[in-house]
Formats: structure tokens, sequence, C-alpha cells
């Protein structure tokens, strides 16, 4: 196949765009949506609400998860919000300012056309999961009330306590739920994506490996969507759920689809720091957080006090005197790096000096403990039962860890790979953060992806294959992948080395995390390449899963996704060699200024860099996609 | 500081699969941080048994977080273990102390067929929803979403109930293996709202019958609210009780008008 990135961006002003391309999108009538079967993948907040609304308009869906049940997607763990640009604060904000903090945060490196669509219909959002019951905050007149996230001068953000994402995942479930009773929705749990097949040059559907019984299984569709969710945990430890991986969009990848921007990864600044060698994930606070707490660490390295007795002289707000204009609120990014520093240079509290303060204490003393117990109880809960201190009394101790991915599998403007008929939404996809994604927009992104984009692109698509006959299981391609899988997880199983998976996973983790991290360089990007393929030929000669792949057996999942992850590692740091400049996530030491912020290089690299793959993931082939600002002039990001 | 446990004996359910009769198997975790999760402290078994080239520990998990629901263990025969409001995910090694017995099994109720070792099939949960815990809203024809104001107290008595996340300990705490906390705080969080009024009746009258499928009936033991990681209250149930008695009465009524 040769790969050809048509980014399909509609003509006309920006604010015109979405209307034209509905209006001009092929229809396919009621009456003949159920003869096109469609595979969604993934039943996070884009994967149910596209498999909803897609049920509800009429065509046939079946939805695979590898939970036990779709309401157990990853996305039911946000906690902080999700913004639109409703207004209702009236303090100025608008479709456009939306628009441009989210371009503006992506460090100018996403694409207009998307990034404006999804601020146009983040309003109808909100409307539609009020309707399906989502209880949002609200203030005592009865309306909605918002908060302010980093990166943003105005309260758009919706939330619903600290589990926005529980709440609007249940929304998008139970919508889900709903027409799985119906029968127009086939759910399949516990039933993994192995491999995606294409038939002459389009996507013919997917293979899966039951996770109970091993039994792999061909499904042949339409059309088939990838909500697949992001890479994160490609650093072994993040705030991602254990199990979150990059299989699915690897083996679309492996199958011709481009990955983009593997290298755009994001660091979050407020995560509580580890503490032990046995720690398996990291956990987040949310980014609210940071509209009431102050991020401090003591002026003196060998201070010893407890935080309470550090006088205000003798404490350094970094934020605040790094980013007077923003303050605690700057995007992560540069939060991130702030706290770095600083712990870098020696100024780290806690036990192991790897953290520094989020300090709720001048609130306590302003609004009162029982507004900020209102607010923020049960993360300050939460954050007592892993660290055991209490915040009211001790300030937090954060520190960043690897939380979203903004890189994932290019798509045009209908959301399509550059394999036709093959979809990616959500997380899984690369398309609206640019190098840096705004707290509060990914939950924003999924839905607008499931609800409000998809349903209509993929319409377009399928309204030319009316009653053409589409390749079944039984055609010879489907049956080679079926063996490809099988052989491949007999493989692992049949290794019999001496090292587990996870043991693995915790070496490319601390690969990726030491070189491909919070900073980069080239000598670094250089080493983790002669360091990766190493550890790649030891994982295939030393590997251990004891058990059988006949049955449930969560040593060889987990192989399988390691094994992706080394590939996917290789690429992040090819990525982030050939990406010589500093844009929001992707921080290289060697472009910077005097005072440490990120230098981007337009000339050279105001585009998409989109990855092909030849079969060794060191060699894969760069393609760019030209990134045109028309309504927004290139301009130099400063939250100062 | 983090100190370390030492010598716990734990003695863990093995059960191959759902027809196997299973039977508890003893190991020793000679040591191991009160800093790590309970979670972590099976990891760190597995690993080992791995090292031993012997079948780890299967076990439901995800987020870590408390979060998803996931994570179900039976420990000491208390649902989620010893430590109140907290999922088996959240629990840490420092409520316990060097030397105790450990038991660890998994959800025991009908409804709840054994996979694995301690992994459970929840999927009665999902079949309760599906028979109407939802409002039948279409994307698109949504209104603005300020349109109906809520008040704030009836928008926090919904999120309380909301917050169910789907774990199962309520049932694994039941000496009847009963789900009525479960299905209660999906009846409360969207009976309880202006959007779920128009389905209310027909709602719980098919969510109440779908649970009388599956899972064993309530004799208000109390033992679910005990076990609730997310507090749910016991007073939903009430709330469904006098619902349910409603919408037989209530949904006759409308068959008979249309
Ligand atoms: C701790 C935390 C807090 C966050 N807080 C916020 C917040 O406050 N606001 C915000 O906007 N964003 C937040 N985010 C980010 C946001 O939650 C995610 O980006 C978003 O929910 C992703 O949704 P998704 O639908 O794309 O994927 P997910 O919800 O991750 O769903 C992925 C789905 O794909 C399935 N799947 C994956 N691979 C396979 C496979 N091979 N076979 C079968 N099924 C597969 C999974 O089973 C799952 O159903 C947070 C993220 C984290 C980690
Ligand atoms: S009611 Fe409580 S115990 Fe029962 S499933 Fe929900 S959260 Fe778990
Ligand atoms: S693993 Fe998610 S709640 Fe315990």
């Amino acid at each position: 196949m040769t790969i050809t990135l048509n980014s399909k961006i509609p003509a006309g002003s920006i604010n015109d765009k979405w209307n034209t391309y509905k209006e001009d999108a092929k229809l396919v009538a009621p009456g003949n949506k159920r003869k096109f079967k469609v595979i969604v993948v993934g039943s996070g907040l884009a994967g149910a609400s596209a498999a909803a609304t897609m049920a509800e308009l009429g065509y046939q869906v079946d939805v695979f998860t590898f939970h036990d049940s779709p309401r157990r997607a990853h996305s039911i763990a946000a906690q902080g919000g999700i913004n639109a640009a409703k207004n209702y604060q009236g303090d100025g904000d608008s479709v456009h300012r939306l628009f441009y903090d989210t371009i503006k945060g992506g460090d100018f490196r996403s694409r207009e056309a998307n990034v404006h669509r999804l601020a146009e219909v983040s309003v109808n959002i909100i409307d539609q999961m009020v309707s399906q019951g989502v209880p949002f905050a609200r203030e005592y007149g009865g309306m909605l009330d918002n908060r302010s996230f980093g990166g943003a001068q105005v309260s758009r953000t919706f939330y619903a306590r600290g589990q926005t994402g529980q709440q609007l995942l249940l929304g998008a479930y139970q919508q889900l739920a709903r027409q799985i009773g119906l029968g127009n929705v086939r759910m399949f749990n516990r039933t993994e994506l192995v491999d995606v097949v294409t038939i002459e040059d389009r996507c013919a559907g997917i293979v899966t490996r039951d996770l109970v019984n091993g039994e792999v299984v061909s499904h042949s569709a339409h059309a088939v969507v990838m909500a697949t969710g992001g890479y994160g945990n490609v650093f072994y430890l993040s705030t991602n759920a254990m199990a979150c991986n990059v299989t699915a969009a690897w083996r679309a990848h492996r199958n011709g689809a481009t990955f983009a921007n593997p290298c755009y990864t994001q660091i979050h600044p407020t995560c509580i720091p580890q503490s032990d060698p046995t720690q398996s994930k990291l956990t987040l606070m949310s980014e609210s957080l940071r509209n009431d707490g102050r991020v401090w660490v003591p002026q003196n390295p060998d201070e010893t006090r407890p935080a309470a007795q550090v006088p205000e002289t003798e404490r350094d707000y970094i934020l605040e005197r790094l980013y007077p204009s923003y303050g605690n609120l700057a995007p992560r990014d540069i939060s991130s790096r702030a706290a770095k520093r600083s712990v870098d240079s020696g100024r780290g509290v806690g036990p192991l000096k790897n953290g520094v303060y989020l300090d709720f204490s001048d609130a306590i003393n302003r609004l009162g403990k029982d507004v900020v117990e209102e607010r923020y109880g049960n993360l300050f809960e939460m954050y007592e039962r892993i660290a055991g201190e209490n915040p009211y009394d001790m300030p937090m101790r954060i520190y960043p860890a690897s939380h979203y991915t903004m890189g994932g599998l290019w798509v045009d403007y209908e959301l399509m790979t550059n394999i036709p008929g093959l979809y990616a939404a959500g997380e899984a996809n690369f398309s609206d953060h640019g190098a840096n994604r705004l707290g509060a927009s990914a939950l924003m992104q999924g839905l607008a992806d499931g609800y409000f984009v998809l349903p209509y692109t993929i319409g377009n698509y399928l309204a030319p294959m009316l009653n053409k006959p589409i390749p079944g299981t039984d055609h010879p391609a489907f049956k080679a992948a079926e063996l490809a899988a099988q052989a491949r997880y007999q493989g692992y199983v049949d290794i019999k080395g001496t090292r587990s998976p996870d043991y693995f996973h915790r070496e490319v983790g601390r690969i990726i995390w030491d070189y491909c991290g919070m900073e980069r360089t080239q000598q670094g990007l250089e080493k983790a390449l002669s360091e990766l393929p190493a550890l790649y030929e030891e994982f295939q000669k030393d590997l251990r899963v004891t058990g059988d792949t006949e049955s449930m057996n969560q040593t060889l999942e987990k192989a399988g996704r390691v094994d992706d992850f080394f590939q996917l590692g290789m690429l992040m740091c090819r990525d982030a060699l050939e990406r010589e400049e500093s844009c929001g996530g992707h921080f290289r030491a060697e472009y910077q200024t005097d005072e440490g912020e990120a230098t981007r290089d337009d000339e050279k690299f105001a585009h998409v860099a989109a990855w092909e793959w030849t079969g060794d993931p060191t060699k894969s082939i760069r393609h760019q996609e030209e990134l045109n600002f028309e309504a927004i002039h290139l301009a130099t990001r400063s939250y100062k | 500081m983090s100190n370390h446990l030492k010598n716990l004996k734990l003695k863990i359910w093995r059960q191959s699969g759902p027809t196997d009769k299973g039977h508890f198997e003893d190991h020793i975790m000679p040591e191991i941080s009160d800093e790590a999760s309970f979670l972590e402290m099976l990891d760190v078994l597995n690993e080992g048994l791995i090292g031993e080239n012997k079948l780890p520990v299967v076990f439901d998990h995800d987020c870590r977080e408390g979060i998803c629901g996931t994570c179900s263990l039976m420990i000491n025969g208390q649902a989620h273990g010893p430590e109140r409001s907290t999922a088996t995910c959240q629990l840490h090694m420092r409520k316990f102390k060097s030397g105790d017995e450990i038991v660890i099994e998994p959800w025991r109720a009908s409804a709840f067929p054994i996979i694995k070792d301690l992994m459970v099939d929840r999927s009665a949960f999902d079949r309760i929803i599906e028979s109407g815990g939802f409002i039948s809203a279409n994307t698109g024809g949504a209104p603005d979403a300020n349109l109906i104001p809520i008040p704030k107290s009836v928008a926090d008595a919904a999120m309380d109930s909301a917050q169910c996340i789907g774990c199962g300990a309520c049932v694994a705490a039941c000496p009847n293996g009963a789900a009525n906390l479960f299905t209660a705080a999906k009846i409360a969080h969207l009976n309880l709202l202006p959007q779920g009024q128009a389905e209310r009746f027909k709602r719980t009258e098919a969510m109440v019958e779908t649970m009388d499928e599956y899972f064993g009936s309530c004799t208000n033991h109390g033992e679910c609210e005990a076990a609730c990681p997310k507090e749910i209250s016991i007073d939903v149930i009430a709330l469904m009780n006098k619902d349910y008695r409603k919408s037989k009465f209530k949904n006759r009524k409308e068959i008979s008008r249309n």
C-alpha cells in the first residue's frame, strides 16, 4: 500500500468547515443502515458513545473489550472534569477561545480544522450527558457549576465531584447497555483484538482472542473503529490502569496504518511520588487541585523542618514566580518540567526527596476547611489512603508521571486512518491535542469523536458500499491472520526462558522514562535506540510464560502487550530523535531558551510525523503532513 | 519511611476453571514493604511463582485507584478486606502485621461463577443495567443542559448513589447473594433526577425483575452496606422497594391506557 496522507480538510472558512462537510456528506438511508456491520473496539468514552449512537441510527454494531464489562474502560478513572465552551459563567468563553486555547496548549502542532470542530461540538456533549442523567455538580440555584483547569483563563470545566470520568463513562455505558438490551449491539467482553485484517487496501475486519478460553476468531465488517485508548503504560509506571496497552493500535500500524507523533507524550505534574520499588502504578491527583493548591519547594536544599514550619520567605513558589499570569495553573508540560528541575537541583521534598509540595493551607484559611472538603474531599481521602498523610494538616507531595499520549494512529478529518474503512477515535488517535493536551480535554475529545463526529463521517464511507459484498471470515487473509496470531501466542509460551513479562516491562519502561521522558537529548535517545533492540532480543530469547494458551492466562496477555510496547518504544525514540525542536511535551534539551523554555522550529517542524511500518521498528519510514495555520497566527507560547 | 512486614501466611483459593472443585493453597510471603498495596503483594507472589515455573494466581484488577470496580477479593472473610470504604486495590499492607495469616478467596455467589482462581464472572450486573438502568435519550436531540435546573441537594443525592463502582462486594457479603444494593443504587441515581422521571416505574420494574432472575433475595442483613467501598447507603433499597410497589400499579395503568 502506498502511503498518502490526505487530511481531507473541507474548504471554506474555519467556522463553516464542519457544517459544509455535514451538508456534503453522503448519507445512508435509515432503512439501509442495518445492512452495514460496524465493529467498535473499545468501550471507553469514545467507543461506548460511538457504538451506542451508531446502533441508535440503525447500524449493526459489534463491540469488543478486554475488560469484563464495558463499564470498566479506563475512562472511568478520569477525575477532574470535561471542558465545553458553554460560557455559562459569562466570563468571556466562546468556541473561538476554546479552539485557540487548545491549539496554543498543544504548542501549535495540531490540525486547526479538527480542533475547531471539537470546540464547536463541545457544547452538545454537555447537553447530551445531562440528558443521560450524569449528575454534574450544581450551584445552589440548580444551574451547572464550573471550575478552571490549566492553560485557560476562563471557567469552562464541568465536573462530577472528583469522578467526572466515572460519571460520563457510566452515562455512555448505560446508553450502550440500552442498545445491547434492544439487540442492536452485540457485546464481546474479555475479548482482545490481536490483529487487523486488510483485504484489497481496505479494512475488512479483525481477529480476536477470547481471554477466557484462548480461542482465536475472525470478525468481518464494513468498517472498524479503534477506540482503544492511549499507550502511556509504555513507561511501566504511569497513571493509566494496569491493562492499558498499545496492542490494538500497534496491530493496525503493522497492517499499514501510519502512527503519528509517537513522541508526544504527556507527563502530568500532580501525581503521588513513588514510595517503594514494588510499586505497580502511580496515582494521579487531579489537576483541579491546582485551583486552590500552591506548588512550592524549600529554597534550601538541606531543609529538614516539616513544611508548616518553613517560613514564607524561605519557600519558592515555583510556578507563581516563573509564570505570574497563570501561576499554579500553568499547562502540564511546563509545570512538570518546573517540578523536575526543582527535584534535580536537590530541593525535592519527602523521604526520598522526589516530590514538590502542593499546599492547601492558604485555601483552608481563606475558604474554610468545609469548602475545601466539599471541593476536593474524595481526592484528599485518596491521597491519605495511599501516602498515609493527611493533606489538611500536611501539604501533599506530588511529582510528574506519565499520564496521556497525544500521539496515536494518524487520522484524517473524518477520523479515518490511511487504511480505508479503519477509523480511530479518542486517545487512540493523534488528532486534536498537538504536542500537549490541556486538562479536561480528553474526555471532551472522546465524546466528541464518538457522539458527534464518527456517526456522520462513517456514513460518508459506507454509502457507496450499499449492497456490495464484503469478504467473509472464510477469506484466506483472515485464516492467515488467525494462524499468525495463534503462532504468536504459542511462541511466547514456547520460549521457556527465565524472566517474566513484568520484568521486561519494567526494563523497557525505565529506558523510555530515562531517555524519552520529560527531557530528551540526542545522546540519550541514541543510547535508548541501542539499548532497546538488545533488550528486545533478550525478551525474545529469555521470556517465561507459564501455563498454556487455551485458558485464562494473564501472563500470556501481558507478554503480547509488552512485545508491542518494545516496538512502540523504539519508534517513540526515533520520532523524538528526528524532531529537532522542543514543543509541548516533547522537550529536547538542545532546543531551549536561556530561561529553559521550549523552542519550537516552525520552519522545519510545523508538521505531523506519521510513521510507516517496514517490519523493523528502528527502520520505520517517516512521512509528513504539513500543518497550515490560517485562523491562528503561529506564536511563541507564553504563560508568563 | 517504610517498614517491612515479615512472614505472612497466605491461604489462597486456587481453582483451575468453573467445573474444578477448587482448594486452598498455602504460601509464605517472607517480606513485604508496608507501603505496598495488597495487590502489589500479590504481584510479588506471582513473580515468585513464575520464577518457580508455577502458575501465578489469577485475580481481576485494573485501575488500582478504587474506581473501575474490577478488583474483587474476599480477604479474611471480608469483601475487599478490613479497611472500611476501601476497595481491595486501595488496601495497603500497613493494615497488616508480621506473621498474620491472610485468607484470600474470590467473591462467592451463585450469580458470579468462578472463571479461575480468584476471578469471577459478574456479567449478571450488566444484564440488570441492560434491562432498564438508563435514560432513553438518543444522541442528538438533547435540550440545553441548563434548561432544567436541578436543586443542588437533588444532584448531590443522585451523585451519592451514582458512585457505585459495580464491584459486587455487596453481593459477596450478603448471606443470600442478593444484588439489592447495586440495583437500588442505580435506580436511586436515575429515579431522583428530573431526566429520569419518564421511565421511572418502567425502569424499576424491569430492573428489579431482572435482578430477581439472577440473584438471591434481600432479607435486610445490612452486610452489603458495610462491605461497600463507596458507602452506598442501604436507604436506597427502601426507595427501590417503594418505587417497585408503585410500579406494579402505575405500569398496569399505563398499559391499559395505551
Ligand atoms: C488517572 C487519569 C485521570 C484523567 N483525568 C482526566 C480528566 O479529568 N479530564 C480529561 O479530559 N481527561 C482525563 N484523563 C484522560 C482520559 O481519561 C482518557 O484520555 C480518555 O478517557 C480515554 O478514553 P478512550 O475512550 O479513548 O479510551 P479508554 O477509556 O482507555 O478505553 C479503551 C477501551 O479499549 C479497550 N481496548 C484497548 N485495547 C484493546 C484490545 N486490544 N482489544 C479489545 N479491547 C481493547 C479497553 O478494554 C477499553 O474498553 C485522565 C486519565 C487518567 C489516566
Ligand atoms: S453497591 Fe457498593 S458494593 Fe455493591 S457493587 Fe456498588 S460499589 Fe460495589
Ligand atoms: S482495580 Fe479498579 S477498583 Fe480496584
